[in-house]
């Protein structure tokens, strides 16, 4: 990038001082790549799997189950819900509400908070032994 | 947007600009966003709810066209979305038009190809072809 210019900067992250709303904004980015990638490609092995019989879901059970394979799987679960509440957030900002700074910081937080509490209780229920 | 003094009556009505588009892909994003919340919070709880995630009790509940719907729109919308946040982060950070117009072009064909992969599969599970 040619930086010798005075002309300003667009937002840029080694330009910008991080805060809660700069975390979040290029979480949801870097959340939505992941889903795009890892957790449509496995919802897509999931389903092939489930269609091409007990050996092929076998396989795919013991890949989930893998120590590797469950932290793939509850980042994703974490990259869902940070992207959903970071987007709930998206659209409220669209509507031009949200912007002050303290009210901003705020929602900020809040998606990156509810983001771990939601992740945490889905799996505390799948490998709590709930089930 | 603006447009000059020198835009006719007509275009001024239409507001498009010399690109004559532009606001559906921003606007399709938001729409499709708001089906996934719906969808995805609908997979997540649906599989938190059945009983057993092994084969049979899986495929058991996919079958039925109360869950394979859902699951058709997710695979549809989701693929969709997927595909307009990419085109975003592509043409955020790759800015010569071959490269731009060859990565785009890629991500076109990984989300169709594998969007007709998951459908494909769903099909064979919907219409009882699963063992």
């Amino acid at each position: 990038m040619n930086n010798t210019s005075s002309r300003p900067l667009s937002p840029h992250l080694t330009v910008w001082r991080w805060g809660p709303h700069m975390v979040v904004s290029i979480l949801h980015r870097a959340t939505g790549v992941a889903l795009s990638f890892a957790g449509l490609g496995i919802l897509t092995w999931w389903l092939w799997a489930l269609a091409n019989g007990a050996d092929s879901y076998a396989a795919f059970g013991k890949a989930a189950a893998h120590p590797l394979g469950l932290i793939v799987l509850i980042g994703l679960t974490w990259s869902f819900f940070q992207h959903l509440l970071s987007g709930i957030r998206h659209l409220v900002m669209d509507t031009g509400q949200g912007f002050e700074l303290g009210v901003n910081k705020t929602m900020a937080i809040l998606t990156i908070v509810g983001s771990l509490l939601l992740t945490a209780l889905v799996w505390f229920y799948l490998l709590g032994g709930v089930k | 947007m603006s447009l000059g003094d020198s835009a006719t009556p007509l275009g001024r009505a239409r507001g498009l600009g010399s690109a004559h588009h532009g606001g559906e892909h921003w606007l399709t994003e938001r729409v499709t966003s708001i089906a996934l919340l719906l969808l995805g919070v609908w997979l997540i709880a649906s599989l938190l709810l059945l009983p057993q995630l092994d084969q049979r009790t899986v495929l058991e509940w996919l079958r039925a066209p109360s869950a394979a719907i859902p699951m058709a729109l997710l695979i549809v919308i989701g693929f969709k979305h997927a595909l307009d946040g990419m085109k975003v982060v592509i043409d955020d950070y790759v800015h010569g038009p071959g490269n731009n117009f060859a990565l785009n072009t890629l991500m076109l064909f990984l989300a169709v190809g594998a969007g007709a992969l998951a459908l494909f599969a769903l099909a064979r599970i919907a219409f009882g072809t699963v063992a």
